[in-house]
């Protein structure tokens, strides 16, 4: 018998806590801001092949 | 089960509701972790002159470049091996535990090196951030692929693309952060390097954290609401699953192989020689006549810094327009256009067409990122999702084999065209067009994949703990 795909995300172990927008926004935050400093410096750097 | 530990497989089965869009900065934070490696060139300088303490006249007892040279090549042979040895073991425990394993190897070979340093042990130094770190390297590197392309069977390039572009960022991190901690320690210890390698490998060791205790592993019937796989024929997307034990005995493993190689030794081509080569370029121009020495050498590490964000932007672009593509096609891009590109770059030197010269390299550097971005996607395409994270590791033993001979092709043609009395931009042409070559061979093994026969697929259904869905 044909049953339809799970499409949110069943939990194999009940203790799994659930991840909300929120969190997601958080979670790009915590690896975008040092990314961004990153890239920021570089680019700074960069610049002096222009002056 | 009674013995599960929060690091099994088991334990990080997504919950109801997870955010896919989670995946993805897990990934990242052990990307942009071990993505440092890239910027380990920023400790040269400190290392050579922990005995005098004058970078500009070293003891004789300081270690020289080639000996602290040799660090970053023993973590990128470790990041190849680590990556092909341990890439079954990865499919079978889960991203999780990996991910710790290469937080601690990687944060770990911080700490012995540093101690390396304190005891002026170039071995130590080699053991641990070579060694260790370079095991840490390869576990992180693959950690997270075969996870994300099960999240995004619809997005396979943009998911894989987003995790790989880290590594590019790592290095934009590191750099910056070493140069920081370094000026902040050097009153306290030998040019500071010591206490700077103690307090990045806590950094990273806590930063990695993120990635391990976010990551999660979709439900074996999970699909993304509204995902239809596409019923459009395409044969190099198989419907099959062939193990990592399989796809190695496929020439379409060997030619995909052969196509990293070529894209990343053409690559190091650029990489090696940018700084000097636009230097070269920028003396002939009218305006680079009247420069001094230092603003040259600024101007040359502000390209190098260019090509560092046409490499994270490589990433990301290229391999999710492979969504759209096709693996193939954007291979054949890279390779057909990097010819044409390489070719090139030697006259606009030459004829010191400096703005021209710099946006050639630039796209040549952002298909260079492209090619490590993409080949996740392709193997999956070939292979299915069964193992891919594990022949994702074995494929990057050609990275590891292209870090040692795109090196050696550099070193001998440059030295080579100083010994025939080439000067300037002259002395790096022969790089470009060689590496043109390479190019070539590169698109004929891309020309050359076809479809896996069925003979190399599993027989029935695949396990999570065999590295399954």
């Amino acid at each position: 018998m044909h049953t339809p795909p799970n499409t949110s995300s069943t939990a194999a172990t009940p203790n799994e806590p659930a991840a909300v927008g929120g969190s997601a926004v958080l979670a790009w935050l915590y690896v975008g801001i040092p990314l961004a400093w990153g890239v920021s410096q570089t680019f700074i750097k960069a610049l002096a092949l222009f002056k | 089960m009674a013995n599960d530990s929060l690091l099994d497989r088991s334990r990080t089965i997504a919950g109801p509701g997870y955010n896919r869009w989670l995946v993805p900065p897990a990934a990242l934070a052990i990307h942009l972790a071990i993505g440092q490696a890239y910027a380990f060139s920023v400790f040269n300088k400190p290392l050579g002159s922990l005995i005098s303490r004058d970078a500009d006249n070293p003891a004789p007892d300081d270690w020289t470049l080639s000996q602290i040279g040799l660090t970053f090549s023993i973590a990128i042979v470790l990041l190849g091996l680590s990556a092909a040895l341990f890439g079954k073991w990865l499919e079978r425990v889960g991203p999780r535990k990996a991910m710790l394993a290469s937080s601690l190897c990687f944060g770990g070979g911080f700490l012995i090196a540093s101690l390396g340093v304190s005891m002026h042990n170039i071995w130590l130094v080699y053991f641990g951030y070579g060694f260790v770190g370079g095991i840490g390297l390869g576990i992180g590197y693959i950690s997270p692929v075969s996870t994300l392309i099960k999240w995004f069977p619809d997005r396979k390039g943009v998911a894989t693309g987003m995790a790989i572009m880290g590594f590019g960022g790592g290095a934009m991190i590191g750099s910056p952060l070493a140069t920081n901690l370094m000026a902040h320690f050097k009153d306290s210890a030998p040019q500071g390097v010591a206490p700077t390698l103690i307090v990045m490998g806590l950094i990273y060791l806590l930063f990695m954290q993120f990635g391990v205790w976010t990551i999660r592993v979709p439900a074996d019937d999970w699909k993304p609401a509204g995902y239809v796989p596409s019923t459009e024929h395409n044969a190099l997307i198989t419907t099959g699953n062939v193990s990592a034990d399989n796809a190695i005995k496929t020439p379409q493993f060997w030619l995909l192989w052969i196509v990293l190689l070529c894209n990343v030794t053409a690559g190091i081509g650029v990489l090696e020689t940018a700084s000097p080569l636009i230097q070269s370029v920028i003396s002939g121009t009218e305006k680079g006549r009247g420069m001094t020495e230092p603003a040259l050498v600024a101007a040359g590490a502000g390209f190098v810094g260019l090509l560092s964000l046409f490499n994270l932007l490589g990433r990301f672009f290229w391999s999710s327009a492979s969504d759209k593509l096709g693996r193939k096609v954007t291979y054949a891009i890279y390779f057909g256009l990097g010819i044409i590109l390489y070719a090139l770059a030697p006259t606009l030197s030459h004829n010191a067409q400096l703005a021209l010269f710099v946006v050639v390299c630039c796209v040549i550097i952002s298909m260079y990122g492209g090619g490590f971005a993409t080949v996740p996607a392709y193997l999956s395409d070939l292979f299915g999702k069964f193992q891919v994270g594990a022949i994702h590791g074995r494929l990057l033993t050609a990275w590891s084999t292209a870090a040692i001979l795109g090196h050696l092709i550099v070193s001998m043609l440059t030295e080579n065209a100083k010994a025939s009395g080439l000067t300037g931009a002259a002395t790096y042409q022969p790089v470009f067009y060689t590496m043109a070559g390479v190019l070539i061979l590169g698109l004929l093994a891309n020309l050359a994949v076809r479809p896996v026969k069925e003979q190399y697929y599993e027989k029935g259904p695949v396990t999570a703990e065999a590295g399954g869905h």
